[in-house]
């Protein structure tokens, strides 16, 4: 016997059969089967094979049943170490893989942050203990955050960060901005940038326009991340860093990235589910609901339009969730006084469907690889496909299936959605990490559980 | 009922005719003002609390004398903003005066939105005293109540508000009032202080004082915080004075014949408005405040007073 047939009879052989096959990185969109060996994916069968996989254990799925490599989040915030009253590594690892995300990147904000070796190897520790979605650190690109002096980004690389960001706490300095784009590019890691020029937005707590001048709260006009971005791209061609923007929000954002991308500048971009499913009118008809506010805040319409077609023409490469659990009693207070931030791994998936595949904005193809395939490109990461051999990183969603957001069934930590009560279409049923369950929502097909 | 509404959180999508009711029924109020003896029996009994979490004293004092000469108890509230992030929560101190048995809440906010994330709180009826840069109500109430009895009219009047738009929640509520009843709303001030869309309500949008009060039946001038200039929004004073300084030259030379001037005050004099424009018979300052008393009992009758005529 072939040595390696040992090792296969050893692992456990699972066959999703009868899905809809979506693997952008193989151009796939066919109904079929997908063959799990242990931890890899085995075999990719457009059209089913059937019975040749007997020992293997089944799982009958229908073609609205979509087979799709696990998403992959650049961007989120799992408040561990410091904050573990709005999110933990544990409970963030799990509502990601409720919302079909087998790897999601946590961003350093934490209490302390994460700008040293120390709190890197505790993060990737508590990150083997979870159980749902893998947990890869961000970690910041100044020490505290506090824009003096340069983390030791080498050692915080070679410790596990697979990317430098100044998320939450961007750099205003551009020499500053300079200098860590200059030693990202040495270590070969992204820089994750957050635009915002913050003399133009101190105080305010939404969108500068029509709708802050009636409710009167302060505005942060769209300027102030154009500024930065423009900055920040001029920095990107200078250093020749691998930069990523984080979270692109305005028209003219998506306009000067499209402009720069012509021109052949080396750069990515993600935009966030809610900045393409909700206006700045969300904030006054939910009556000042801080779930709202959130940073850069809900935009216009124009906005949202022009994020819809940065998506669909690839200017922004991909969708990620700025997933920013809070506590309810930090929200439940003046809007003013809110922190910002919303969840969004466990709605992600269903608003893009809602909002960009029903409408026609996205092929469900299209989708996934902005959910999946790009994003694991720009993290460098071996995920985003279901090409045999590949880590067996599976989302199974049903692409039909309409249901309604309710906060109190989210398995965050926290509740703080804008989404409470909509109902959105699409619903992450299965999640595999490595070929282990991560999430199971098949109820007629239980026991699955090993 | 007079009122479809429970709580008066703003002017903004109130219609005409509750405006109007409201007025009305002030109008009635006001003689109970000329009284020797200034009290009624009307809310004896109901309990009031003004919850000021910024400094007044027009606004809260009108409140007060209100309640007081409907014969309703008031208690005072005024808790200290800097200990907001470490201290008892909005929400918690609301609960904690609702319990006392409190009928009716009266709110003053620096955040927008507060006095409606309060009605949502409480169970009983919240009145808005102004609430960050959004909206003070009772302000644009008791303006359109002086208004309308110097003119006789609201409707077709051309109502000039100048000054730090951006930052008055009084330009607010007043753009929304008046245009609901068919006043022409102009608004004017520097373009720093200026808010983007305020044609929203509906009103056209000058940066300078000139065209503004261009024939204007009322010249609504807004106090300009010293504070403004600090913060880099004006070069200064003196020149914010020689541009839109409300003078008595300026008024007789663009505004209406018959014009009026109305502050909501405090007015910084030699300011935004000349000193002799605040004492001139034109200027109505003194009867805003006059009917700022009429116009609370008013709300507050229509809110707590259910279904007895006010006795006398």
């Amino acid at each position: 016997m072939h040595p390696e047939a040992n090792v296969a009879q050893g692992r456990s052989r699972l066959l999703l059969r009868g899905g809809r096959l979506l693997d952008p990185s193989q151009g796939l969109d066919a109904v079929g089967d997908l063959l799990i060996e242990g931890d890899r994916i085995a075999d990719v069968r457009p059209g089913g094979v059937g019975s040749a996989t007997s020992s293997a254990r089944v799982i009958n799925l229908s073609p609205t049943h979509a087979v799709m490599p696990g998403l992959v989040d650049l961007h989120s915030h799992l408040r561990e170490p410091g904050q573990e009253h709005k999110e933990t590594i544990a409970t963030g690892s799990t509502s990601a893989a409720a919302g079909g995300f087998t790897t999601v990147l946590c961003m350093p904000n934490t209490d302390p942050p994460i700008d040293t070796a120390a709190v890197v190897c505790l993060v990737l520790r508590r990150a083997a203990e979870a159980t749902g979605a893998r947990v890869l650190p961000i970690a910041a690109g100044t020490v505290g955050m506090a824009e003096e002096r340069l983390s030791e980004m080498a050692d915080l690389v070679e410790a596990g960060a697979v990317a430098i960001s100044d998320d939450a706490f961007p750099l205003q300095q551009s020499a500053t901005v300079r200098r860590a784009m200059e030693y990202c590019r040495m270590l070969d890691v992204p820089f994750i940038v957050h635009c915002e020029d913050k003399s133009l937005t101190s105080g305010g707590c939404m969108h500068e326009g029509p709708v802050s001048t009636r409710l009167g709260l302060k505005g942060m006009p769209a300027a102030a991340e154009e500024i930065a971005l423009a900055r920040n791209l001029m920095l990107a061609r200078l250093t020749g860093a691998r930069v990523h923007i984080a979270h692109v929000s305005t028209a003219g954002s998506v306009e000067m990235l499209r402009r720069a991308k012509a021109s052949g500048l080396r750069v990515t971009a993600e935009a966030c589910p809610h900045h393409f499913s909700l206006t700045d009118e969300a904030v006054a008809e939910s009556g000042y609901d801080t779930s709202t506010k959130v940073n850069p805040p809900l935009r216009s319409a124009a906005d949202v339009e022009a994020v819809r077609q940065g998506l669909a023409d690839g200017t922004i490469d991909c969708i990620a969730t700025d997933h920013a659990p809070h506590a309810a009693e930090e929200k439940d207070v003046e809007y003013q006084y809110a922190p910002f931030g919303m969840v969004g791994f466990e709605t992600a998936l269903a608003l893009t469907i809602t909002h960009l595949v029903e409408p026609g904005i996205l092929t469900p193809l299209q989708a996934v690889e902005r959910l999946s395939t790009i994003p694991s490109r720009i993290a460098r990461l071996s995920a985003g496909s279901l090409r045999p051999g590949s880590t067996a990183d599976v989302a199974v969603v049903d692409l039909e299936r309409r249901w309604t957001v309710d906060r109190a069934r989210l398995l965050s930590r926290s509740k703080n959605t804008p989404f409470h009560g909509m109902e959105l279409r699409g619903a992450p049923v299965l999640t595999l990490v490595a070929g282990r369950v991560a999430h199971n929502a098949l109820t007629d097909q239980l026991p699955f559980e090993e | 009922m007079l009122l479809h509404r429970r709580h008066i959180l703003g002017l903004e999508g109130m219609p005409a005719d509750e405006i109007i009711a409201i007025l009305d029924t002030a109008d009635t109020l006001k003689e109970i003002l000329s009284r020797p003896i200034k009290k009624v029996p009307t809310l004896r009994g109901r309990s009031i609390c003004t919850l000021f979490y910024e400094p007044s004293t027009r606004t809260r004092t009108s409140f007060e004398l209100a309640a007081k000469i409907l014969s309703a108890d008031v208690s005072s509230l005024a808790p200290s903003t800097s200990s907001v992030t470490k201290g008892e929560s909005f929400r918690d101190t609301l609960l904690t005066i609702q319990a006392m048995g409190t009928d009716l809440f009266v709110i003053r906010h620096p955040c927008a939105g507060a006095p409606l994330f309060a009605s949502r709180i409480v169970n009983v009826p919240v009145i808005n005293a102004g609430d960050g840069m959004h909206e003070h109500p009772t302000q644009g109430l008791l303006d359109m109540l002086t208004l309308r009895s110097i003119k006789g009219k609201l409707a077709g009047l051309q109502i000039a508000i100048v000054g730090d738009i951006a930052h008055s929640r009084v330009a607010r509520s007043n753009a929304w009032g008046f245009a609901t009843v068919g006043a022409a709303v102009r608004i004017a001030g520097p373009p720093t202080l200026m808010p983007p869309g305020l044609e929203a309500t509906g009103a056209r949008i000058y940066d300078r004082l000139e065209p503004a009060i261009e024939g204007a039946d009322v010249v609504y001038v807004l106090r300009i915080q010293k504070e403004r200039m600090d913060s880099g929004l004006l070069p200064s004073l003196r020149e914010y004075t020689r541009l839109y300084g409300v003078t008595a030259e300026r008024l007789s030379r663009y505004a209406a014949k018959d014009a009026i001037v109305m502050h909501p005050g405090p007015v910084n004099r030699g300011v935004e408005i000349a000193p002799d424009v605040v004492d001139a018979g034109y200027s109505v300052i003194t009867d805003q405040v006059a009917n700022g008393v009429a116009l609370r009992m008013a709300l507050l009758y229509l809110l707590l007073g259910g279904s007895d005529a006010p006795r006398g």
